[in-house]
């Protein structure tokens, strides 16, 4: 069964974010990458681009289907986790570790909207 | 010297030397390549495949061999409508009549050719309610993107520029958001219930004056007729919204209900999919666009018109969006669909659709035992099934389920096709089964037993579904290696 991990903040989309002070790192849920399979690219968006909680920013192609990235925070992308323009499976090897963008928070009350592990985990079932 | 040998790659089969043609002395056999320019001459050799013409024909009997069509066996791919192209449509388009038109040639010559494309966008009108046809695209898609042209214009036409928002279901084939996006409208996702239908709830909301339509296909990707397409389609209309009926799934409703009746203004047909057209590797395809009363004018030129005289004439409108395709689309696809619609009659239209909804639900209750069916009760011409029940192997809890790509594959083995996987995306172990009305109850019996007996493999021998197919000229291919690691060519091997 996938895993789930305490502490993130989880949407709808199976997209999380792990709350550091004003940074936000934002990825899909172990969930998400093992209904995809195997993940053979990550589109990404570029640092200093401006996200916004409910609108796309990426996308991620599996073998199967191509899904949209929905980020669940708004702010500012800082950083990208490169390492997945050339090993876009490291998502499927491990999804919470493998994180696809930090962002500096806009609004760190938007995490309210989101849900815990325990919420996220009774969703998906 | 058998099927392996011949199988090679043309490459392999290459000796060097080896010739499968003589030619005349050469008259140039004074001259040198060195007089021609440098620039101009080859650095690297061609490396075409140097062999005899047995061994080419050989080569390529036997890969033509390896095909499979539905020439060759049942092809249930859901959403696809492989049904049979009947022989007469091949002879039909073969006539020297057709095949010798130029496209420039006077009109005074070409009145048979102009009577039947005028013939076609008549019945196509007939059969769905609509005003007019244009025959001119040449395929779905492209009859999608000429539909939401037409909406555009009909809304720019009005001065009414503000609508840039387009209303797709989530359910919605890939092509509806693409070709949306390409006409330059803003895709907004409606949901569906538990159902599958269209959440006319969820739809209320996003109604507004930036709408400019919304794209539905009925029955939808999962086979189940939308009964709330009164309802939605005045709603969408009181906002000041078109509303564009996604052919793809046009087969049932053959001479049963037409979309002009449950409010559609624009539509497209595939001629490659209900009007038994080649399709699949086999096309080209054809995409005819109709439009309700009042939108005629913005259809693509050129058009077919019938003069009250009877003679025919081709024209063009100002009003027009403008040209989609250089004359008047895959003409020779539209001479097929015409055979076809000719042969069966207007008594046997009808019949079509409703042996198609028959054959799909009798699939479909033989086999709801053992795969998971997420929408119980009737459907129309093709359903899904979510992937193997618990009972046999299809537990997704299990790590090592079996699921739906092992399933397909397993399939391969028994010489069937297998169905569409993994669509629609509202399931996660999607097999969308389509069996048309073109096969007989033992071809759909033999299917059924078949997918039984695979139920009780993947329960009771998961390995050898987990490595299937085993009896096909490749093996199960790595579909990770394949994108990301493509060779597109000999060389690259």
């Amino acid at each position: 069964m996938a895993k789930v991990i305490e502490g993130l903040y989880y949407s709808e989309s199976h997209e999380y974010v792990k709350i550091e002070g004003e940074y936000g790192y934002v990825g899909i849920t172990d969930y998400a990458q093992d209904q995809l399979g195997n993940v053979v690219y990550v589109d990404m968006p570029e640092v200093d681009d401006e996200v916004t909680a409910g609108e796309e920013f990426g996308a991620v192609e599996s073998v199967k289907a191509a899904s949209d990235l929905i980020s669940p925070v708004s702010g500012t992308v800082v950083e990208i986790n490169e390492a997945l323009e050339d090993a876009p499976e490291l998502v499927n090897k491990d999804a919470f570790a493998n994180w696809i963008m930090k962002v500096k928070l806009s609004d760190p009350s938007e995490v309210d909207a989101l849900m815990d592990a325990a919420a996220y985990e009774a969703s998906c079932h | 010297m058998n099927k392996t040998y011949y199988g090679k790659l043309i490459f392999e089969l290459s000796k060097s030397g080896r010739t499968g043609y003589s030619l005349p002395e050469s008259t140039m056999k004074n001259h040198s390549m060195d007089e021609l320019p440098s620039a101009l001459l080859r650095e690297k050799p061609l490396g075409l495949p140097e062999v005899d013409e047995l061994t080419v024909v050989r080569h390529y009997t036997n890969m033509s061999n390896n095909n499979f069509g539905v020439d060759t066996g049942f092809y249930p791919l859901g959403s696809c409508t492989m049904k049979y192209n009947p022989k007469i449509n091949e002879e039909m388009a073969a006539l020297k009549g057709f095949t010798n038109l130029h496209p420039a040639q006077c009109e005074c010559t070409t009145q048979g050719a102009l009577e039947l494309y005028w013939e076609v966008q008549r019945t196509l009108s007939e059969i769905a309610g609509l005003s007019a046809f244009t025959l001119n695209p040449y395929a779905g898609a492209h009859g999608e993107l000429t539909g939401l042209m037409v909406i555009r214009k009909y809304h720019e036409m009005r001065g009414d520029t503000a609508r840039t928002k387009i209303i797709v279901p989530d359910s919605a084939h890939g092509t509806n958001p693409a070709s949306a996006a390409v006409c330059g409208l803003q895709i907004v996702q409606v949901k569906s219930t538990a159902d599958g239908t269209v959440d006319v709830e969820d739809l209320k909301p996003l109604l507004g004056d930036d709408i400019a339509g919304m794209m539905m296909t009925n029955p939808n990707t999962l086979g189940i007729f939308e009964k709330k397409i009164p309802e939605i389609a005045r709603l969408v209309h009181e906002c000041g919204g078109l509303m564009y009926y996604d052919g793809a799934n046009l087969n049932p409703m053959l001479g049963v209900c037409r979309p002009g009746d449950m409010g559609f203004d624009v539509m497209h047909i595939n001629l490659h999919k209900t009007f038994a057209t080649p399709h699949g590797g086999g096309g080209p395809g054809s995409g005819p666009v109709g439009v309700r009363q009042g939108l005629e004018e913005y259809l693509p030129n050129p058009q077919v018109v019938k003069n009250s005289d009877g003679s025919f004439s081709i024209r063009t409108n100002e009003n027009s969006l403008g040209s989609v395709s250089p004359l008047f689309g895959n003409y020779a696809v539209i001479v097929r669909a015409y055979a076809y619609l000719l042969s069966l009659g207007k008594e046997n239209v009808p019949l079509a659709g409703k042996l198609s909804v028959l054959n799909a639900n009798y699939i479909k209750e033989c086999l709801k035992e053992y795969y998971k069916l997420p929408i119980d009760g009737l459907c129309k011409h093709e359903f899904v099934f979510d992937g193997l029940r618990e009972e046999y192997g299809g537990d997704h809890h299990d790590a090592g389920h079996v699921t739906t790509l092992d399933v397909a594959k397993r399939l391969l083995d028994y010489g069937f096709h297998a169905p569409t996987i993994y669509f629609p995306l509202l399931f996660h172990e999607a097999m969308m089964i389509e069996p048309t009305e073109t096969e007989s109850k033992d071809t759909l019996d033999e299917f059924i037993e078949v997918m039984r007996t695979i139920a009780l493999e993947a329960r009771d021998h998961r390995e050898m579904l987990k490595t299937a197919p085993h009896t096909t000229p490749v093996r199960r291919l790595d579909d990770v290696k394949a994108v990301k690691e493509p060779k597109f060519t000999y060389a690259a091997l």
